[in-house]
């Protein structure tokens, strides 16, 4: 099966290794992965902050960057939740509407492509420890992905999973929101954070990297001994 | 009290919320029982999406035909003998309610639990005028005890005391000398409440769903004081907000049920108190002389906007319950007797983007509010909506932001562009960063890096990897 790689900006320039695990992966579960070169970044951060005249120029750019894929899979359930929105975006535009549309009804976010299209639940991935797993907001309640990420990391072998309290919880990252409204993001992650040490987890996992940049940086600064992983890491880790 | 609260600027605000450390306690507290048990009250039904879907379909229907549901009920109140006044302002409807005082030499006025009361200032205009008014819902009585005290919440307006402040204030202003027990707090302030309904001349309350095809109110309470605020008094006065309407009893009911399990996670609150007019010589009790107010007050404008599916508020606060932004700062940081996120879509609206462009922001857009709604309004869009208002419409962003936002639309709408300045990302952040980690960012890495470490970009892009990767020929 053909894969076209939508990596996402933040795994292309501060990620490597969780693309670098997700071709891995799909390559192992034999998938044949390609990645447009002219890919850049689906526009959100324009989008959400209210920008959508640049933003939909970004949008133009990705759907015809993806036009000729048959199946367009992303590591990051908010960006692949983004490709979905576009065709409300241009929503009466007689050239795009339909593109848009194109574009959304292919794109899948990893797991989600693993579990539903794939129909693979156990990749072979062995992890010793215990860990958590953080349901992103995008991914669980728009894009509406919410037990196969669960699914995948059941079947990890050495892997405990212990369930995570108030895991329906934002982490504070809300992209700009971060720096925006840093003071209350900064609750908001230290609240997420207090609750992933009470699971005494040695692994956070989570599918989407703004989340985990937002609290593995504030795990980092504050010092705290608890790994964060992607799952595409964690999937990919078969030795 | 107006819709607005405090003269404070939004991060102040928001500070003394985030260091008020007991409220905080108290509203995560509230959040978690409010959700369970929401959560709880929702399944109970088995098919929970099929309701609000139900509840979302009465509501558009009826925004649809607004005018003509508004005849309707204005008709039927008219013909059971009732006053209809619509009121364009705030001050026209405070005005008129003062008229009716005025009228009436009225003396002592109680009220029932109304947010529209308080947005059109009715308590502040009557007590200058020299009347006496006292608010019989428990929550708002404690706020008014403690010299006005704004709401914090919508439903629970008195979320963030706790029980020994509200001893505190019951000992200094009405002589109690009890414990900070709640049933020993609720019983003097029934005893003291008792007296004040006996000596009423009017009554006010709010309306939660007026319903077209009978001219009657519904109002729904747990402690019942809108019962007697409505039956002891010689005059009634109902305040709505102009979309607070139902066509006929069916709907009212799936809405009563939508309203009461996302609230408070009941079946059904203890009161669900229906009224029709002024009393007929047939009843034994209920007020000589009946006036509905109905408010608009900036609603009309959103009518027909993109915002319109805001109007299908039911005024439950599942939102507010399950916002995380809400739960860090409460609702006074919002400035605005409406909180949380419906408060953040609402109070621009009615109140100008002046006192509250700031709202649309104090999220992360995480959704939860859209998935808890009722009523199916797409909160987390409309706040997305106002941030393009704010910045394409009213361009009130700031320049650097503009910018900004400039260079990513360059950039990402173009590979040449993005190659090149993720090219260069990781010399132009090299002087920052150690251990690959950058704990002090310049520019807009700033404000990030004050609270966490920011990566480092990587000196080998995903994309470089991929293609060395292909040249070299190691792929299976």
């Amino acid at each position: 099966m053909k894969v076209t790689l939508f990596i996402t900006c933040l795994v292309d320039l501060f990620h490597t290794n969780v693309g670098k695990s997700t071709v891995e992966l799909l390559e192992r579960l034999g998938c044949e992965v390609e990645f447009p070169d002219a890919q850049t970044c689906c526009g959100q951060p324009a989008y959400n902050s209210g920008y959508v005249k640049e933003a939909k120029e970004a949008m133009k750019h990705m759907i015809r960057t993806f036009e000729h894929a048959e199946y367009i899979v992303a590591p990051s359930g908010s960006c692949a939740t983004m490709f979905k929105e576009y065709p409300q975006i241009f929503r009466g535009d007689r050239e795009w509407e339909a593109k848009a549309k194109a574009l959304a009804a292919k794109t899948y976010e990893l797991t989600q492509f693993l579990v539903e299209v794939l129909k693979v639940e156990n990749v072979g991935a062995k992890l010793q420890g215990k860990a958590t797993y953080h349901t992103s907001c995008h991914m669980t309640r728009l894009l509406g992905v919410k037990e196969a990420p669960f699914k995948l990391l059941k079947h990890v072998e050495g892997l405990e999973m212990v369930p995570l309290p108030n895991a329906h919880t934002c982490c504070g990252f809300g992209g700009t929101f971060s720096v925006k409204m840093g003071d209350i993001s900064e609750q908001m992650v230290d609240e997420k954070i207090q609750h992933i040490e009470e699971t005494e987890a040695d692994y956070l996992i989570a599918a989407d990297c703004g989340c985990l940049m937002n609290i593995k940086g504030r795990i980092e600064r504050a010092q705290k001994p608890i790994q964060v992983m992607h799952i595409a890491e964690v999937l990919n880790r078969h030795e | 009290m107006s819709m607005k609260i405090g003269e404070e600027p939004f991060h102040a605000r928001v500070k003394s919320g985030i260091d008020n450390s007991f409220m905080r306690g108290a509203v995560a507290g509230a959040q978690e029982r409010l959700h369970a048990r929401r959560l709880k009250a929702a399944a109970e039904l088995g098919n929970w999406e099929e309701w609000r879907a139900l509840g979302e379909e009465i509501r558009q229907h009826t925004l649809a035909n607004l005018d003509f549901y508004l005849f309707q009920l204005s008709e039927n109140v008219a013909k059971r003998g009732g006053h209809v006044f619509f009121a364009q302002t705030a001050e026209e409807a405070s005005q008129y309610i003062l008229d009716v005082a005025m009228e009436k030499q009225a003396k002592k006025i109680v009220k029932s639990k109304s947010m529209v009361t308080e947005e059109i200032q009715l308590n502040a205009v009557l007590e200058k005028a020299g009347c006496e008014v006292i608010e019989t819902d428990l929550g708002e009585y404690i706020l008014q005890m403690d010299d006005h005290d704004p709401p914090s919440h919508i439903v629970a307006p008195a979320l963030h005391k706790n029980k020994e402040q509200i001893r505190d204030v019951f000992r200094q202003k009405l002589a109690y000398d009890k414990t900070e027990k709640p049933e020993e707090l609720a019983l003097h302030a029934r005893q003291t409440l008792r007296r004040e309904y006996l000596s009423a001349d009017i009554g006010i309350t709010g309306c939660n769903f007026a319903i077209a095809e009978s001219g009657s109110i519904t109002l729904v309470t747990n402690e019942g004081n809108a019962d007697l605020v409505t039956a002891l008094p010689k005059t009634q006065i109902t305040v709505m907000g102009m979309e607070r309407i139902v066509p006929t009893f069916a709907e009212m009911e799936v809405l009563v049920s939508l309203l009461t399990r996302s609230a408070v996670g009941q079946k059904l609150t203890s009161y669900i108190t229906v009224l029709t007019g002024p009393r007929h010589l047939e009843e034994v009790d209920g007020p000589e002389e009946f006036h509905l107010v109905i408010v608009d007050n900036g609603r009309s404008n959103i009518l027909g906007t993109e915002f319109q599916p805001v109007l299908q508020c039911i005024r439950c606060a599942a939102c507010v319950n399950v916002c995380p932004v809400y739960r860090h700062i409460g609702g006074h940081s919002y400035g605005s007797i409406y909180s949380g996120p419906i408060g953040a879509v609402l109070s621009p609206l009615l109140g100008g983007y002046d006192d509250y462009k700031e709202l649309p922001y104090a999220s992360t857009l995480c959704a939860a509010c859209t998935e808890a709604c009722p009523v199916k309004i797409p909160l987390h869009e409309l706040l997305h909506k106002h941030r393009q208002v704010i910045v394409e419409q009213e361009g009130r962003a700031p320049i650097s932001e503009k910018l900004a936002m400039k260079a990513f639309g360059l950039g990402a709408a173009s590979t040449t562009f993005y190659k090149l300045g993720s090219k260069m990302a990781p010399s132009v952040l090299n002087p920052f960063t150690t251990n690959e980690r950058i704990s002090k960012g310049p520019g807009p890495l700033k404000a990030w890096t004050a609270i966490r470490e920011f990566p480092a970009p990587e000196k080998e892009r995903f994309r470089d990897w991929f293609h060395h990767r292909k040249k070299a020929g190691d792929q299976p």
